[in-house]
């Protein structure tokens, strides 16, 4: 007898998006100099939610000049316990608008309701309230005995954990003493002007946070502006790397947190049935639009038909569809452009002779969908095993010795982050010794804490977010 | 050593003697109990509704063994809870029957001829319950005593003390005993969880309890704290799940001690449904193990049905 779930939607009627919002600048919503607007749609719907403002050079320096003056005059001088104040009222406020932020971060975004209620809200609120703590003890964090803040901040962050990402930058800046301008991204910059209201609602000081929306250029004129003393991006390598070029010969200070192609490793004494979980978790959460998704399993290869047996099966169990139904897996990929990339990734991983598969599925015939896929019979020289996909597209690799497992996932551009799994516990320890990625999960992925610092090595970017290691970007000492 | 030794095409093979049967359940895939735990907790936030809840409450029903395994069951209880058994909500004949009664072996003759022609099993747990503490002679004509009073269901324990030991070859011994005391009568194999303390143990035991023939294998006798839990089962679920394919035979799963809520029954379910399939959704690969869990069961029904809830007086209690 086959079990059906019926559709169990989580309402909509707890957020009231907007038809228009302006840009936040100094603690008011105002209208862009000249006046190009811009829609935000569901990606699993296509439908228009809201139309917000293109920010110009103009409104960017106005955003940047309310930071300075908010910096010089209240916030860079104010007691770290004071300031603690306020992000643990910000911290409090995103729990108690936990709800409304998840259905508006899976109607903007496209990702599943249990994932934004679930992974991201929580995270978000846990991220102010541990960098709330460091606020007032910030000459104990080992940056020598009087670390002071650098200035203001020019943040640009990615569309995959839209308010997740904004609170790695936000909650690190305010708590070291800077003011910030954030551009979220334009596919999903709803919940960031959400965040600018629970400024608000937390009577934060005017020009501590400002929020301004818009593309590529808005981006740009925030990241080249004269006066910004600190950059950090969250994106793809190919801005990360015009950035950092536009950057160099500047006092600017820079971190980039960029793409990722991870190796999930998998050993013939794993526990197979977890090690299938993380997987799919690796991989399949969030759509795959993760920097640091498990993309590539490498799998030793007397356990490889059984694991991808048992890992086919798991797959057809994937629910894809509805992003606010509570029983979604898999929502829908964030843009049309994305889709278009992980189409064509995919149709180059067929053509250079990869094995493509995919459980049955029905996809909604509107908005932006990919199925759940996985290619075997890649090798290293497959670009679909060196590109970053960022969709739910896993290539799968198999290895004979730990060294060569080790020589495999080390073989490539980035280094973010990379999977372990095996019941020998000394083996994970020298396993992740010898692997070039900033994280190194054993027996599990894609897990996040606040105080556990995040980054990459190479092509990945530089600098870390999160824990005590996030504390440096952000001071100057 | 990997997880190919999971799938032994022939059983006999590997429990031809101790160090073999050693060697296997040792050489099965590890569980880690972070990850298993985590499965379980995300399979419990799905959101069974309307519909869906409407269906997974009958099957819930469907899949009870009623149970009443107190020193104080008197014969006039049995015979109360044998008639909710048959008709569990007497004003609405749309109810499905319960799958069986459990009780003492005492009790079995009473419920045997309550129950005959209803279609509701006898199960009677037998082998020293609930400890097993008993030389083999005394378990075995304790099964087969429930049998001839007749039982059609024989809930076993495995003797847990060998087991811990690592004297499997005893374990299987016993089982492979008590089964062919059953005669045509369905063994459940008790593993009781809550004393085999990690989940690489459950693996080994179920995998155990299979290959010596269990036609089910079933979490806990209700004695022991914790009885079943959601990450046991889902042990539980994998074993019987790649058991069958290992061996084309489908051997059920019975969480049984602690499952009090229609809520608590439907996430088993999700269980089921997500990790061992559709061929498990039935009340001959399936069962919960309660006594108040049937209640709770009839009142979301019949909110289902109504609209309203009734009372906890308008639901007999046994």
């Amino acid at each position: 007898m086959a079990f059906e779930y019926a559709p169990a939607p989580e309402s909509r009627s707890i957020v009231d998006i907007k038809p228009s919002y302006g840009l936040f600048i100094n603690g008011e919503f105002v209208e862009p100099t000249d006046g190009t607007l811009f829609k935000t749609i569901s990606p699993a719907t296509e439908e228009v939610l809201a139309e917000v403002p293109a920010a110009g050079e103009a409104d960017v320096d106005r955003a940047v000049r309310a930071a300075r003056t908010a910096h010089e005059t209240v916030w860079g001088s104010m007691a770290g316990a004071d300031r603690a104040k306020y992000l643990y009222r910000i911290a409090r406020i995103i729990q108690e608008r936990s709800r409304e932020l998840a259905v508006l971060e899976s109607l903007d975004n496209g990702k599943p309701i249990r994932e934004s209620r679930d992974v991201d809200v929580p995270l978000v609120a846990a991220h102010f309230f541990y960098y709330a703590g460091w606020a007032d003890k910030l000459p104990y964090a080992g940056f020598g005995p009087a670390p002071r803040p650098i200035g203001v901040a020019g943040q640009v962050i990615p569309w995959n954990f839209p308010l997740l990402m904004l609170a790695w930058k936000i909650a690190p800046a305010l708590a070291c003493g800077n003011t910030v301008v954030l551009k979220p991204a334009e596919t999903t910059p709803l919940t960031a002007l959400v965040f600018a209201e629970i400024c608000q609602q937390a009577e934060l000081p005017p020009g501590v946070v400002n929020i301004i929306t818009g593309a590529g250029e808005t981006g740009a004129a925030l990241v080249n502006h004269p006066r910004v003393d600190k950059v950090a991006f969250t994106g793809s390598t190919e801005v990360g790397r015009a950035i950092a070029k536009s950057v160099a010969g500047t006092t600017k200070r820079v971190t980039l947190e960029l793409g990722g192609k991870a190796a999930n490793i998998v050993f013939d004494d794993a526990p197979i049935d977890q090690a299938v979980e993380g997987i799919v978790n690796g991989i399949f959460f969030n759509q795959g639009h993760v920097c640091c998704a498990g993309s590539r399993l490498l799998v030793q290869e007397s356990v490889a038909e059984e694991l991808l047996a048992s890992l086919k099966r798991r797959m057809t169990r994937l629910r894809i569809g509805d992003p606010l139904d509570k029983n979604t897996d898999i929502g829908a990929i964030n843009s049309a452009a994305q889709l278009d990339r992980i189409r064509t990734l995919s149709e180059i991983g067929s053509q250079e002779g990869a094995e493509r598969w995919s459980p049955p599925c029905q996809l909604p015939d509107r908005g932006f969908w990919f199925a759940p896929t996985i290619f075997t019979g890649v090798s290293q020289a497959h670009r679909i095993a060196r590109e970053e996909i960022f969709g739910p597209v896993l290539s799968v690799l198999t290895f004979r010795t730990p060294a060569e497992a080790v020589e495999k996932a080390n073989n490539t551009p980035y280094g973010l982050s990379a999977g372990v799994w095996t019941e020998k516990g000394s083996r994970i320890l020298r396993v992740a010794d010898q692997l070039r990625a900033g994280v190194v999960w054993a027996n599990t992925f894609n897990k996040f804490d606040p105080s556990a610092p995040f980054g990459g090595y190479k092509e990945s970017g530089y600098g870390r977010e999160g824990g005590r290691h996030g504390l440096e970007a952000y001071l100057a000492h | 050593m990997t997880a190919t030794a999971a799938r032994p095409a022939d059983p006999t093979e590997v429990v031809r003697s101790e160090s073999a049967l050693r060697t296997f359940l040792h050489g099965l895939p590890g569980v880690d109990q972070v990850g298993a735990e985590q499965r379980a907790a995300m399979l419990s936030t799905r959101s069974i509704k309307t519909t869906a809840k409407q269906w997974a409450i009958d099957l819930a029903i469907r899949m009870v063994d009623l149970t009443t395994l107190e020193g104080a069951d008197t014969h006039g209880k049995v015979r109360a809870l044998c008639a909710k058994a048959r008709r569990p909500d007497p004003e609405d004949p749309s109810c499905p029957s319960v799958a069986a009664i459990c009780v003492y072996p005492s009790m079995v003759p009473t419920a045997a001829a309550e129950l005959a022609g209803s279609g509701v099993h006898v199960a009677s747990v037998a082998t020293a319950f609930p400890s097993g503490q008993a030389p083999l002679a005394v378990k075995v004509a304790d099964t087969e005593a429930a049998v001839a009073a007749g039982a059609d269901e024989i809930d076993m324990v495995i003797n847990r003390g060998a087991f811990l030991a690592g004297r499997y070859r005893e374990v299987y011994d016993e089982i492979v005993a008590i089964k062919a005391a059953c005669g045509d009568a369905h063994l459940k194999v008790i593993l009781e969880t809550g004393e085999l303390a990690t989940y690489d143990n459950v693996r080994r035991a179920s995998w155990l309890a299979m290959l010596a023939g269990g036609d089910f294998i079933k979490t806990s006798t209700g004695k022991v704290t914790p009885a079943a839990t959601l990450p046991v089962t889902l042990i539980m679920l994998e074993a019987v799940r790649d058991y069958l394919d290992a061996t084309g035979r489908r051997v059920g799963v019975k969480p049984a001690g602690g499952i009090r809520t229609s809520k608590d029954a439907i996430r088993y379910l999700v269980l089921v449904n997500e990790t061992a399939g559709d061929g498990w959704l039935d009340p001959d690969f399936f069962r919960f193990g309660a006594s108040t869990l049937l209640n709770d069961l009839l009142m979301q029904r019949s909110k289902m049905k109504t609209g309203r809830y009734s009372g906890p007086d308008y639901f007999t209690l046994d």
